[in-house]
């Protein structure tokens, strides 16, 4: 039974479900696939991502599956007697503990703990656990984590949250520059806008979505941005250097 | 066995009456990403029969004593609009939807990745927007495409084709008075256009050796069903490159 190993696709390369993107053991299954006698076929329609000996697919579309670690935008919809239950974009709830809440004492006899979150908070949370089952608890003990107030929340799709981002957050530095907005992205793909031009920021990132798996988006998300974009007075002045 | 209104015949110098030959399809149509508000859609249609699918979720299953601990729930809804037939259908659900949702979900709940979502339910709807014999064929292609597009996990995509006997002759997607006055019709869907079935339903007398060229026929059916749909699902993506 011996194959030699071929890899048959290219990074970045669209594929459908049942594709088969690599033969041989030499190779993987990454998440987005799975081995069959041998081969290795795509489990979605998606982007083809490479490292080393792994082969895996990234989905264009699909809802959030929670994962330990991940920073994200919930809405809370339920207090109990000592946890909350929160929204997370996804077919599964996640509850936040009161200890994973604050790291203060609270005698739950005499505090309201409305007073910490009330229903229809929205937060920038972490994900502490996801169970086999998907059971999915939160915590605030993280320097990120923090209660969201006023500004808007939209959606995407969260597979197109690291485009959104940008590396290293370039994109976002973007929006933020000519929109002055404040933004905030979740894993689950729940987007918080907050600034006096949150409509440009919102129709950036929502371009950025619709055309994330197109080449050379960085420009001509910028050429949306630099013609329709205010910039703020300080933000203005480097703008005008990179013209001059 | 003649029926009242039937043609006298139903092959006419080996040419079907619309004019198909034997081992010919109707003009096939596959779009992906018809719905936008849904998570994944997509339309089929051999000739007439255009079927319609919409996939929504995975989403929380209520009420919570049916969710499955292990796996999503696969629930399937198909549906035949009024205005599909020349005459008034009565709309809504019937013991012949009820079967061919049920169908439907088993020969896709053998390619989906159900344990990949543990909980939840995953809803396909599928709409016979215009009927003219094969719509469950044309509602398997379509949901398997909505679902890929929907960013669901698959083994492969589904294609489906049906397989009759008109006059004696075995005839590729059957259509028209080839449903109400042929001999046969045999509903086959295969994954990845392969050997492996998930549907097979049949009504109708046959000797074996005639059904195994018809399998052998749906199988090649099924094929260019999947090439089809596998066009459309790039398509989908590949589409707004070249603006």
């Amino acid at each position: 039974m011996e194959k030699k190993s071929e890899l048959l696709v290219k990074e970045k390369q669209l594929v459908a479900p049942g594709d088969v993107v690599a033969r041989g053991l030499e190779y993987l299954p990454g998440s987005g696939c799975y081995r069959k006698t041998g081969d290795i076929k795509s489990k979605l329609l998606g982007l083809v991502r490479l490292k080393d000996r792994v082969v895996g697919v990234t989905p264009l579309a699909g809802v959030y599956i929670p994962k330990p670690g991940d920073g994200i935008i919930a809405s809370v919809t339920d207090l109990q007697s000592t946890f909350w239950i929160l929204d997370i974009n996804s077919p599964y709830d996640a509850i936040l503990q009161l200890g994973e809440a604050t790291a203060e004492y609270v005698d739950t006899a005499k505090t309201d703990l409305s007073s910490f979150f009330d229903v229809g908070d929205v937060v920038y949370i972490k994900v502490l656990n996801v169970s086999h089952s998907k059971h999915t608890t939160l915590t605030m003990n993280d320097y990120r984590a923090k209660k969201l107030i006023a500004g808007r929340l939209m959606k995407v799709t969260p597979s197109k949250v690291p485009r959104i981002i940008g590396k290293e957050g370039s994109m976002i530095e973007l929006i933020k520059k000519y929109t002055g907005c404040h933004i905030v992205v979740g894993q689950n793909g729940m987007v918080w806008l907050k600034g006096s031009n949150e409509a440009l920021a919102a129709k950036a990132v929502l371009k950025i979505e619709g055309e994330a798996h197109i080449s050379g988006l960085t420009d001509r998300v910028t050429a949306m941005l630099k013609a329709e974009g205010t910039p703020e007075p300080e933000t203005a002045q480097p703008e005008e250097e990179g013209g001059a | 066995m003649a029926k009242a209104g039937a043609p006298e015949k139903l092959i006419i110098h080996g040419k079907r009456l619309d004019g198909r030959k034997l081992d010919e399809f109707r003009p096939m149509k596959a779009e992906v990403g018809v719905i936008p508000r849904s998570e994944g859609s997509a339309t089929f249609s051999f000739g007439e029969t255009k079927a319609l699918a919409g996939v929504q979720g995975p989403r929380p299953m209520h009420p919570k004593g049916l969710q499955e601990p292990t796996r999503t729930k696969l629930r399937c809804y198909y549906f035949m609009a009024p205005f599909a037939t020349s005459e008034r259908g009565r709309p809504g659900r019937s013991r012949r939807s009820t079967e061919i949702s049920m169908v439907v979900a088993e020969a896709l709940s053998n390619v989906i990745f159900l344990e990949d979502y543990p909980k939840t339910a995953l809803d396909i709807f599928m709409e016979i927007l215009q009927a003219n014999a094969s719509t469950r064929c044309a509602a398997l292609n379509a949901a398997s495409m909505a679902l890929a597009d929907a960013g669901i996990p698959m083994r492969d995509i589904v294609s489906s084709v049906s397989v009759g006997k008109a006059d004696g002759e075995i005839v590729l997607d059957v259509a028209g008075a080839e449903d109400n006055f042929g001999d046969v019709d045999l509903a086959v869907a295969t994954v990845g256009g392969g050997d492996a079935f998930v549907l097979l339903q049949m009504d109708g007398i046959i000797t074996m050796e005639e059904f195994k060229k018809m399998l052998e026929i749906a199988k090649h059916g099924c094929a260019t069903v999947y090439a089809q749909q596998k066009a459309a699902l790039m398509k989908r993506y590949t589409a707004e490159v070249s603006e």
